[in-house]
């Protein structure tokens, strides 16, 4: 495709009803797809003579605690033919299952990986679906939002064991966290007095 | 009587001078053929992403350099690049000048960590000592500018931190005229080096379908045959007007990849000249008050002034809701910023998308049927730094 219009329309045309809502911002073309629908929206992608996105630069996801649908996933694209770039997302709870990218691109073997590592989201046809970034035996899923800054253990080596040892976080002061955004109006307990 | 076959497990690493930081490769060896290689990465995980999150946006620059810490100001210009992208900030035309400079010095510096490193790793001591003189130099040059060698935090959203200071563009320009001789000379020791070339031509192929599928970037992706560079197909600051030319390789192997760096070294030289002659006066960040911070002089007169000072390095500046993919072609390839922002003073999300990963990713593909003695080349050649493969 020749510009970003012409792409958004004719991915608009062809997919028609995969397609929930897509917009052109910052030279990107952003889709939003429905979750089932992945794994053909990107094989179009890659495989038509038009679009020709032959790269997967990355995947993601993203936490929002709050929303019912708890993860974002995200995956930008690239096509060297076109010098454009595409960025699909699609929204899903917590224990819903992805399907794997591996086979479209091998690329995706790692991506998918950390966000399993970071996230906790489980992936279907997945060849080796283990933790990469985080250590031998760890705990817990570090890029939500509820997990905490310090993390749940240190290690340190123990003078008396003869090894290093893994223990809770022991802080000397608590991590603190300044209510930096309106110093103006008052902190946030001011505000709470305020109101009530 | 048939003997029976046996496979023996290697650990490669963690502690290994070849492999170019904390890699853990786990090695399948029927004799001396790598049958299969299971790199564990994250031994340098620092949770980069996690604390970008909890920091404000001017906090969370020093991070960047942090990542690939061979060429510290390509990372930072990434995520300046986005921050400017979303609050469309101008950014006054000597700052993209002086940060192309930089760029391009961090280029020069990455490839001739890589080079002189693979060379050793290969068996070549003398272009390790020549190279690292040189770098020597130009880590001087990052410390006049931001002072420091290694972490510099100089780009700032909407330009950089301070101008250059006196004499230092003269220096880097008598160090342009120098440097290409330096490249000549460590040519004479590797190019047609009989040792080098047995132990790169034709080792580490990558055809060009596998580059694509791979997420391959920058070097590797040239080396086997693609052209692309993120300077020239999708231009930031002041790439647009600069002639430079993009090497790519022909049979995607280490001494392509090898050939291609040299190259770049020699086209980064002439891209710091070009800037240098072009380079126009005026301002080197973006005058806005609420983005960046007043000069000194005015804070002791000036309320408003003081007021913006205490409120950028308190609350730091707002960045509106959105969300941006940004990317700058590094040393390495492909290092981009995904970054989500709520309107608050903090990222909300920021993914960053390393080349290193990918890259070290294919190291099964690449070495599957290599000698062991291969392993170093191909993962010298594959241009690796922990920093931001582990982030």
């Amino acid at each position: 495709m020749k510009n970003l219009e012409d792409l958004e329309k004719f991915v608009n045309s062809e997919l028609t009803s995969k397609i929930n809502n897509s917009y052109i911002k910052h030279d990107n073309v952003y889709i939003n797809i429905d979750h089932d629908e992945l794994f053909d929206v990107i094989s179009f992608l890659k495989t038509n003579k038009e679009t020709k996105f032959r790269q997967l630069i990355e995947i993601t996801a993203v936490d929002y605690p709050e929303r019912e649908n708890r993860f974002k996933m995200v995956y930008l694209l690239l096509s060297h033919e076109y010098n454009q770039r595409i960025i699909i997302d699609y929204s899903i709870k917590e224990n819903d299952i992805i399907s794997s990218l591996t086979s479209i691109f091998p690329a995706a073997n790692w991506m998918e990986r950390e966000v399993f590592d970071m996230y906790g989201l489980n992936f279907k046809n997945h060849p080796d679906l283990r933790r990469i970034l985080t250590d031998y035996g760890f705990e817990g899923h570090p890029l939500r939002k509820d997990f905490p800054l310090t993390g749940h253990n240190e290690v340190r080596y123990s003078e008396e064991q003869k090894k290093v040892i893994y223990e809770p976080v022991k802080l000397e002061q608590n991590y603190r966290n300044f209510d930096y955004e309106s110093p103006w109006e008052g902190t946030k307990y001011i505000k709470e007095i305020k109101k009530s | 009587m048939a003997k029976e076959k046996k496979t023996l497990n290697l650990n490669f690493g963690p502690q290994h001078p070849a492999a170019h930081g904390v890699l853990r490769l786990i090695l399948q060896l029927d004799g001396e053929v790598v049958e299969k290689a299971d790199p564990h990465i994250g031994l340098l995980h620092r949770g980069t992403e996690k604390l970008i999150e909890n920091k404000t946006y001017i906090q969370a620059v020093p991070y960047f350099d942090r990542l690939d810490y061979v060429a510290p100001m390509n990372q930072e210009h990434a995520f300046a690049l986005a921050i400017e992208k979303i609050l469309k900030i101008k950014v006054p035309s000597r700052a993209k000048y002086i940060r192309v400079i930089f760029c391009e010095i961090g280029r020069i510096l990455s490839h001739i960590l890589n080079v002189t490193t693979q060379a050793m790793d290969v068996g070549a001591l003398t272009p390790t000592l020549w190279g690292f003189e040189e770098r020597e130099k130009l880590m001087g040059f990052y410390e006049r500018v931001s002072g420091s060698r290694l972490h510099a935090n100089y780009f700032r959203a909407g330009g950089v931190h301070k101008d250059l200071p006196t004499g230092l563009d003269s220096d880097i320009g008598e160090f342009c005229e120098k440097f290409p001789k330096i490249i000549d000379d460590l040519e004479t020791l590797l190019t047609d080096n009989r040792i080098f070339k047995q132990r790169n031509v034709d080792i580490g192929i990558v055809s060009k379908q596998d580059a694509l599928d791979y997420s391959f970037s920058g070097v590797m992706l040239r080396g086997s045959g693609v052209a692309w560079d993120l300077r020239r197909s999708q231009p930031y600051d002041c790439y647009d007007d600069l002639e430079f030319k993009i090497p790519v390789g022909k049979n995607g192997d280490c001494y392509d990849r090898y050939l291609c760096r040299i190259e770049e070294m020699r086209e980064s030289v002439k891209i710091i000249k070009q800037c240098l002659t072009n380079i126009p006066k005026g301002p080197i960040k973006t005058e806005d008050g609420k983005i960046s911070p007043p000069p000194k002089k005015e804070l002791k007169q000036s309320m408003e002034a003081l007021i913006h000072h205490f409120k950028l390095f308190t609350e730091g500046y707002r960045v509106e809701k959105d969300e941006i993919y940004t990317a700058v072609e590094a040393p390495k390839g492909e290092f981009g910023v995904y970054l989500i922002s709520d309107g608050s003073s903090k990222p909300y999300k920021c993914k960053i998308r390393a080349p290193g990963f990918t890259h070290l990713q294919a190291m099964d593909y690449l070495i599957k049927g290599h000698m062991l003695a291969d392993v170093p080349a191909v993962l010298g050649s594959m241009d690796i730094v922990f920093g931001e493969v582990d982030r």
